[in-house]
């Protein structure tokens, strides 16, 4: 390698050992990531569109993809306003407990989705501590929608905080106190800086919270009771159509919330595209 | 407007950041807050503007108790020192947006506010960037663009944080003129930060000189110059060495030795005397009182600065020689002193913090 041309840069390797990094990074993505998804849709289509299009005639698919929906209609928002206001106050003030915070916003990533389902089994179920309650006033939490919610809320809160804490207190607050000098109130502060400076980041944590609570499976799956047109999810449908070895229609399904995935990496990729410029300067100071 | 600060207190917890601070600012005047790094100047500043909530004191604007008002009831122009201006709006609408969020009563029409952008556009010299991002401007471009947003609430004092501090030395000089001819325009009542001495003296009207939560000196720059009342605005503003000596019956004894340099106005006791470079005068070492070796030679500008180790302390002392001064490292000289400073109860020499280095 005496003649080799001399590396472009200090911090660039060999040809050599950029050429195997870089397959391995290739390999591993193709292998774990590409395969399964071109499986899926493969699948999908093995008896062609009739077939694949006739999945969706059955009901109780067309209940499960309206719950879905449903589902995340109500725990999106509200994770969105959780998000905004818990990432307000981690980046914004000091106060005691703030690591606590910061670490119960994580507990979702930590903890198995099944065990968070189970804790609201054991809350609000039949033999729960608030079951007797509950179902003396009529109400019905687990195997029915408010479970469902709770369980996809859980689940999802962390990924709108996750990706406006870290931009939120790299901006720091000078720009809000400048608002704030120049007369502008709480509320305005808020709406015309706080907001716009981390409208890119705020619209990607929703997508990912979004794209996470319509493909939930554990904790759902645990708080759901799997009742066919009433209360199955998607990712539930999925699972009960492939365990009724009806595979065609378990991967068109499938490919629903793999095109949801797909979508939302897209729109992210767009935005990037788009207002690249904007979005790297909300970064810069 | 007058401002009036009166035994000011402000503690982070450790150590008190304000520490009785009082200040009277005249209506019109363009007053500096000078000091070292930690001394309290940015903390002062922001209690002035209601960023900070002081423990203890009064601020008053005019006859007003500027204490029991929030931040945008004060109606002050702050321009903060890295800016902050907002990122994601044009020039433009930084400018506008003290006039936009007024409430409807006092808020002009869309057509006034433009003129009056315009016209601050033109006062700091950036008509035509009215459409660029803020990270599409140069540091100094910045600095005026922030300047425009506080000058557009016609604010009632205009407070500026070490408006020039991330500048580079040509176009802070060139700022520096240009802040002072805007605000003799405008007539603002002005309060700028600083931890540069040429550039406090240059351009304000009065000096306030803080220390560790303390004003030290209030005065004109010639005051603080030429005037210094505490040891550590002697040692602060211009070059200055020192010498400890004692004091017996208004002359100072160094080592032993009467010093040259007639009555000194300080107790008896162990004290020190304080010396600009300008005044110290190379003289026989055989017949000088104070003698020693020199043990360094710089150029500085159009003079020669030389270190010189005296006594068996072996204290610095520096001198400003001119350039054909025949000496060289390692030689003995004796030193004379034309002028010097003695405080009463002065036995340490001053500690001057992190700012003189700059
Ligand atoms: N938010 C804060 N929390 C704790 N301590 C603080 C805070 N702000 C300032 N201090 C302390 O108060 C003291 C005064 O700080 P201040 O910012 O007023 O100094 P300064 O004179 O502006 O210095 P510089 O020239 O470095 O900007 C410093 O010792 C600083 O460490
Ligand atoms: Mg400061």
């Amino acid at each position: 390698m005496a003649d080799a041309a001399p590396p472009s840069s200090p911090t660039s390797e060999s040809p050599a050992a950029r050429l195997a990094l870089i397959a391995v990074a290739v390999i591993f993505l193709g292998f774990f990531l590409f395969l399964p998804l071109i499986a899926v849709f493969t699948e999908a289509l093995r008896n062609g569109v009739g077939a694949y299009l006739a999945a969706f005639d059955d009901p109780d698919t067309i209940s499960a993809i309206k719950l879905t929906v449903l589902v995340a209609a109500i725990a999106v928002p509200l994770n969105l306003v959780f998000g905004l206001a818990a990432s307000w106050a981690i980046a914004k003030f000091e106060f005691k407990g703030k690591s606590l915070l910061l670490t119960l916003i994580d507990l979702p990533f930590s903890v198995s989705p099944v065990v968070s389902g189970m804790c609201y089994v054991l809350l609000f179920g039949g033999q729960g501590y608030f079951g007797k309650w509950l179902q003396s006033h009529d109400l019905q939490i687990i195997f029915a929608l408010p479970g469902i919610v709770l369980a996809t809320v859980f689940v999802t809160f962390p990924f709108v905080a996750r990706e406006l804490i870290p931009l939120m207190q790299e901006q720091g607050t000078s720009e809000e106190e400048a608002a704030l000098s120049l007369g502008a109130r709480g509320f305005r502060t808020f709406w015309s800086v706080t907001l716009p400076n981390v409208r890119w980041a705020l619209l990607y944590g929703v997508l990912l919270c979004n794209a996470r609570a319509m493909g939930e499976f554990g904790a759902v799956s645990v708080v759901s009771g799997h009742l066919r047109g009433l209360t199955n999810t998607v990712p539930l449908q999925v699972e009960i159509l492939y365990n009724d070895y009806n595979f065609v229609a378990a991967f068109a399904v499938a490919s629903v919330l793999a095109g949801l995935g797909l979508v939302t990496l897209a729109i992210k990729t767009g935005l990037e595209w788009r207002y690249g410029d904007e979005i790297s300067a909300a970064h810069r100071r | 407007m007058d401002l009036k600060i009166r035994d000011l207190h402000k503690d982070y917890g450790q150590f008190p950041a304000l520490n009785g601070v009082s200040l009277d600012i005249r209506s019109g005047e363009l007053i500096a807050l000078l000091g070292p790094s930690g001394s309290g100047k940015t903390t002062l500043l922001r209690a002035i503007a209601g960023l900070e909530i002081p423990e203890r004191g009064q601020i008053l604007f005019g006859d007003e108790d500027a204490l029991s008002k929030s931040v945008q009831e004060r109606n002050v122009g702050f321009v903060f020192q890295h800016y902050a201006l907002f990122r994601h709006m044009k020039v433009f609408d930084n400018i506008a947006f003290g006039l936009r969020v007024r409430g409807r009563a006092r808020r002009p029409a869309e057509a006034e506010i433009a003129k009056k952008v315009r016209e601050l556009l033109d006062l700091v010299q950036l008509s035509g960037l009215e459409a660029r991002y803020p990270a599409q401007l140069s540091g100094g471009q910045r600095q005026r663009v922030a300047l425009a947003r506080a000058l557009a609430i016609e604010p009632q004092v205009l407070l500026l944080d070490e408006p020039f501090g991330a500048l580079d030395a040509q176009v802070r000089k060139e700022l520096r003129r240009w802040l002072r001819a805007i605000h003799d325009e405008t007539g603002h009542t002005t309060v700028f930060v600083t931890h540069d001495q040429d550039e406090a003296l240059e351009l304000a009207d009065r000096v306030a000189v803080l220390n560790k939560g303390n004003i030290e000196q209030v005065g004109t720059p010639d005051d603080v110059y030429d005037r210094p009342e505490t040891p550590f605005v002697y040692a602060f503003i211009g070059d200055s060495t020192s010498l400890p000596v004692t004091i017996e019956q208004g002359r100072a004894l160094f080592e032993g030795s009467p010093l040259p340099i007639g009555a000194v106005d300080s107790p008896d006791g162990p004290s020190r005397i304080h010396i600009r470079p300008q005044d110290v005068t190379l003289a026989n070492p055989d017949d000088a009182a104070v003698h020693g070796e020199i043990i360094g030679l710089r150029r500085s500008g159009a003079h020669r600065r030389a270190d010189v180790c005296v006594g068996k302390a072996r204290s610095r002392i520096e001198a400003l020689l001119s350039p054909e001064t025949d000496v060289s490292v390692g030689e003995r000289v004796g030193l004379a002193f034309k002028g010097f400073a003695a405080y009463p109860q002065d036995p340490t020499p001053p500690k001057l913090g992190l700012a003189r280095a700059a």
